[in-house]
């Protein structure tokens, strides 16, 4: 799996060859079971038990049932945007400023600090549900926004310190001396200078708190009750088939499309940036 | 976005330099509260507390006896240790070391496996090629599936007539107890997170100068020896806050297990899926105290990773100390972004033709 | 600044906490007060109980119900329940519980009693389904939906080997398998399967099988009663379809819909199921394999006809809700013979009401009603204890034991009595 360094002209076929069969190799792994998810959501609601390989015929259906009028799903999807935007945003602000403090700022325990917030992390998920609602039943926040979005950035903070942190760190300091010295305050230093140095990492942290405040499902569901502010994953949750006992796994599937390729989407936006940090940065 | 070099745009204010010194010394303990106090708030607020309230409750216990009308005696009586030392008791600690196996077991097997994957999928679209922007997100896709329909998606292809029997030619029965049951729940982990490791890992590769690699090639290092002498020791901070948060998710690791394969069974059984047993049938105390039980595994194993792995990843602090801290030769700081100062181990290659 | 605060928190959230004598004062069963209510339910499947709300919001203007609809899964919705019952949440007002989550809620004092006479219609229900909304001869709620398993059999096959009369007995069953395996249409088929899956479903098919044989999970006075020859028979009865083959070995990964599956494609004579397959069955869309080659029948038994688990769902006051008269009133309109039968011919949801299984043109529309008339009508609750998870979670690793692992059966039920007699006896 060796492939970092550009392969010299003259080697052979196979060295030539060999790393794109490992991106073949890759790619059909990650996406073979994805494209099972499409299969089956393509297929007409009676065909759900086929195991055919292209749906034959093909059919929309199951997207159509998903966003039936009674789902409420278009507006699942707008709630799970709006809060994974939020949370998004806000860690990334939040996570950048106490990851450049623990970076560059010189102070006692920092060391307990970074534990500190890693720790938070240590606890099962499902046993912090139930306090959780205990406390939001009583400070009223129960079918609000805030009652998904704070649990979800108090889960994405940890990694995003953690990482960011790391990535500032690399950041020669060198750079905001010099950037001071050119009459930048540390703020602008820091916002000029090494957050670009640092996209890479911030792009990546944005990306993984979005996809996981878009996935979040236990505390979504806890703290609402009311279909208009459900997220699209409770949403799909209750999707059930005509009687109750049998499994809709067609619209499901559908609905699980449907949720993924913003994110794909997402990522192919974001992705950019990625590689945009330091090959377009000022250090050459 | 584009840009700027490290010059400002505007011109500054004369007296700046007299300034600089401070930032980094004077009143930083201060500062450094203010600017962590938003995390610290967010944290305390919906994790701490909560943690604090299960640590609690898991002196407690409610619910256990009914009255003479069958109803449920309410209120909460104290019982010390004891919903701790019940774990370790009978069948109840028979079922607990298993399900202590199988936490360790899966953590274990599946991280090394996404670990090994993700790094590849991170050296694979870190390269320059034609439609790598597909490839990126095609790779992410596992990871941007919702668990829910994910964990789903892989009931479905993993049933007694499902497409995965339909590859093999075989019927294997993947729910039933055994090593099936294991191995499709460490298939759809690892192709659903490996990505994850994939990701962060990337973001370390791009801040790997390409002047360090050229120089490398002048010295006409091979793919192998570039790859661990340079590129793996630049990216170990990435790397291992990865695996680290891997290691955290799945000593946790609850919904996999439970939708793919079912509860109580023995062969998947985890500490997660045995405290959410207690908690679904009521007993808050003892769900609490498995809880606890596990959260301290799970930071008892992040701490030794941090200690004997990680020192780089936290131990900066120790490390700019004069002659703090521990810390072997491998130590490298702050170094990689700027023209070829590598670390000491690379940094003949990398000197050998820096900029 | 910030300790203080979240040091606040803590506070009242611990003091509010464990004082649980203060709340839950609703039992003396006070149904009082009007005005809007909740119901919380499963997804409305059909799109009809929305319409059933409508039709009472139009006349009850000041009174409305609005629906909560919880998650599909079963457990997470009893979860759901429970949560907002620990915090004394007035979120939901009426619940829609399944038939064998009363006793637990009741003890815990999540619902309130309802006096009998407050419901009217209580007598036209059947009377098996009314005993499901019961803990220690208290009324708790309403049952609205009932459910009987059935023997789903191919007829077209039986016909084929000479036989007229669906089997009434379990050796009827394994012999009939035998005859249609001699005739050429019965290649390949495997004879019976039930739902055998570690979940609630193991709960109800070993309880049928071990009723069926005469025996019990536990007697009428509620103790434990399964280490009896009866329920060694019942239980060997399936450990051995397993083992002969006459249950195919995948059907220890059947659900529901799984053993649909098997039985659609045409790979099943026999399948015991939920009424809800007979629609999906017999759709000519191509999902299914023997539109019109199947009928069903009563559970087959050991000497005769054969018991079924009852399942269905009650509908129950939460003791935290407000607006309780209006509630009971509520209940009592989806309790009556309009709404059950418009919802019978609308989502195909079994009644309570007894008069509607021979209502001719229901029966027309739905043509296993008078088999699941008989199947509810003798149908057993499964054990209608307070700890229900952990006697069900008993009762699926007893019986799991026994059909995978092949363990001893005797020693498994005398296991699962003590394990039992631990759970049950207060």
């Amino acid at each position: 799996m060796a492939a970092v360094a550009p392969q010299p002209a003259e080697a052979g076929p196979i060295r030539r060859w060999a790393p794109l069969a490992g991106v073949a190799v890759i790619v059909i792994y990650c996406l073979a079971p994805f494209y099972w998810m499409v299969v089956s959501a393509l297929r007409r609601p009676s065909d759900q038990f086929s195991n055919k390989i292209i749906p034959a015929p093909f059919s929309i259906q199951n997207f159509k049932d998903v966003f039936a009028g009674s789902n409420g799903f278009g507006r699942g999807l707008l709630n799970s945007l709006i809060v994974a935007g939020t949370v998004t945003i806000l860690t990334l602000i939040i996570g950048m400023v106490a990851a450049y403090t623990l970076a560059r700022l010189d102070f006692k325990f920092k060391n307990v600090v970074l534990a500190i917030i890693i720790t938070t992390s240590m606890f099962p998920g499902i046993s912090l549900v139930i306090p959780l609602l205990k406390l939001f039943i009583d400070i009223k926040w129960i079918n609000t926004y805030q009652a998904m979005i704070v649990p979800s950035l108090s889960f994405a903070l940890p990694l995003a310190v953690w990482n960011l942190t790391s990535f500032f760190r690399q950041m020669p300091q060198e750079l905001e001396q010099a950037a001071m010295v050119d009459g930048c305050t540390p703020a602008q230093a820091f916002r000029k200078v090494i957050i670009p140095l640092a996209a890479p990492g911030v792009f990546t942290t944005a990306i993984i708190t979005f996809i996981a405040a878009w996935n979040e499902f236990l505390i979504a569901l806890s703290m609402t009750n009311k279909k208009s502010i459900q997220t699209a994953n409770v949403i799909i949750s209750q999707f059930t088939g005509t009687t109750g006992r049998d499994q809709p796994f067609g619209s499901q599937m559908a609905a699980g499309v449907v949720v993924t390729i913003p994110l794909v989407i997402a990522v192919l936006l974001f992705q950019r940036r990625i590689v945009a940090g330091l090959t377009a940065g000022g250090v050459k | 976005m584009t840009v700027t070099a490290p010059v400002a745009e505007r011109p500054a204010k004369e007296p700046k330099q007299s300034k600089r010194p401070q930032r980094f010394n004077e009143g930083t303990g201060r500062l450094a509260a203010l600017l962590l106090s938003p995390t610290l708030l967010v944290l305390g607020l919906v994790v701490l507390f909560p943690i604090i309230s299960a640590l609690r409750e898991s002196l407690f216990t409610s619910g256990t006896k009914l009255d003479a009308n069958g109803f449920i005696v309410k209120g909460s009586t104290f019982v010390g240790l004891d919903n701790y030392l019940d774990i370790f008791k009978g069948d109840t600690g028979h079922r607990f070391w298993n399900a202590f196996y199988n936490t360790t077991f899966f953590t274990v097997v599946c991280v090394v496996l996404e670990t090994v994957l993700g790094v590849a999928m991170a050296l694979i679209m870190h390269k320059a090629f034609k439609g790598r922007g597909i490839v990126r997100a095609s790779i992410l896709v596992p990871w941007a599936i919702p668990t829910v329909v994910s964990a789903l998606l892989w009931k479905w292809i993993f049933q007694a007539d499902g497409v995965a029997n339909q590859l093999i030619g075989a019927q294997v029965l993947w729910s039933t107890e055994g090593w099936q049951s294991k191995l499709s729940v460490i298939i759809a982990d690892t192709w659903k997170t490996a990505p994850f490791i994939g990701l962060l890992v990337l973001a370390g590769l791009q801040t790997i100068p390409a002047e360090v690699y050229e120089a490398a090639k002048v010295d006409g290092a091979s793919v192998w020896k570039t790859f661990t002498r340079i590129t793996l020791p630049l990216v170990k901070p990435a790397l291992l806050v990865a695996v680290l948060f891997r290691i955290l998710d799945t000593l946790r690791i609850f919904d996999l297990p439970f939708v793919l394969v079912g509860p109580h069974k023995d062969s998947v059984e985890t500490l997660s899926m045995l405290a959410y047993d207690q908690a679904f049938n009521t007993r808050y105390g003892p769900a609490a105290a498995y809880a606890t039980v596990l959260f301290i595994y799970v930071a008892v194993v992040a701490y030794a990773f941090v200690r004997i792995l990680g020192a780089d990843v936290i131990g900066e602090a120790r490390a700019k100390k004069p002659g703090g801290g521990g810390g072997g030769g491998k130590r490298w700081k702050k170094k990689n972004a700027v023209k070829g100062s590598a670390d000491t181990s690379v940094g003949a290659v990398a000197m050998g033709g820096g900029a | 600044m910030a300790v203080a605060g979240s040091l606040a928190l803590l506070a009242t959230a611990c003091g509010s906490g464990d004082d649980g004598s203060s709340s839950g004062g609703s039992t003396a069963g006070a149904l009082e007060g009007r005005g809007p209510i909740t119901l919380a339910s499963g997804k409305d499947t059909s799109g009809n109980l929305q319409n059933q709300l409508n039709a009472w919001n139009a006349k009850h203007p000041n009174e409305k119900v609005e629906l909560k609809e919880l998650p599909d899964d079963a457990d997470a919705q009893r979860q759901q329940m429970v949560q907002n019952a620990q915090n004394q949440s007035d979120a939901y007002s009426v619940l829609v519980t399944d038939v064998v989550w009363t006793s637990e809620f009741a003890a815990n004092q999540w619902i309130t009693p309802i006096p009998e006479d407050k419901v009217p219609d209580l007598g036209k229900l059947v009377p098996a389904t009314v005993e499901t909304a019961k803990y220690r001869d208290k009324l708790y709620g309403v049952p609205i939906t009932s459910d009987g398993g059935l023997l789903y059999y191919r007829k077209d096959l039986l016909t084929a080997a000479g036989i007229t009369d669906a089997p009434k007995t379990w050796d009827e069953l394994l012999a009939d398998c035998q005859k249609v395996a001699a005739t050429p249409g019965g290649k390949g088929m495997n004879c019976y399967a039930g739902q055998f899956e570690k979940y609630e479903g193991l709960t109800v098919n070993f309880s049928e099988a071990v009723n069926s044989a005469g025996g019990s999970i536990v007697d009428k006075d509620g103790k434990p009663d399964v280490d009896t020859p009866q329920a060694l028979a019942g239980l060997q009865e399936l450990q051995n379809g397993f083992k002969t083959g006459a249950i195919p070995k995948a059907a220890i990964t059947y659900k529901e819909e799984e053993s649909r599956r098997a039985f659609q494609d045409g790979k099943l004579l026999f399948l015991r199921n939920w009424p809800y397959v007979y629609s999906l069955a017999n759709k000519t869309d191509g999902s299914s394999k023997i539109a019109g080659k199947f009928a069903v029948a009563p559970l087959p038994g050991k000497d005769g006809p054969g018991v079924s688990s009852l399942g269905g769902h009650d509908y129950t006051i939460s003791s935290f809700a407000k607006n309780k008269a209006t509630a009971l009133d509520f209940i009592n309109f989806m309790a009556s013979e309009a709404q059950q039968k418009d919802n019978l011919s609308k989502t195909s949801l079994a009644p309570t009401w007894a008069s509607l299984y021979d209502d001719p043109t229901l029966i027309k529309q739905f043509p296993y009603l008078p088999q699941l008339k008989a199947s509810i009508a003798t149908a057993q609750p499964r054990p209608r204890v307070v700890k229900y998870g952990d006697v069900t979670a008993a009762i699926q690793q007893a019986a799991y034991d026994a059909l995978s692992k092949g363990s001893d059966p005797k020693a498994t039920l005398t296991a699962l009595q003590t394990k039992l007699q631990s759970l049950i006896t207060p």
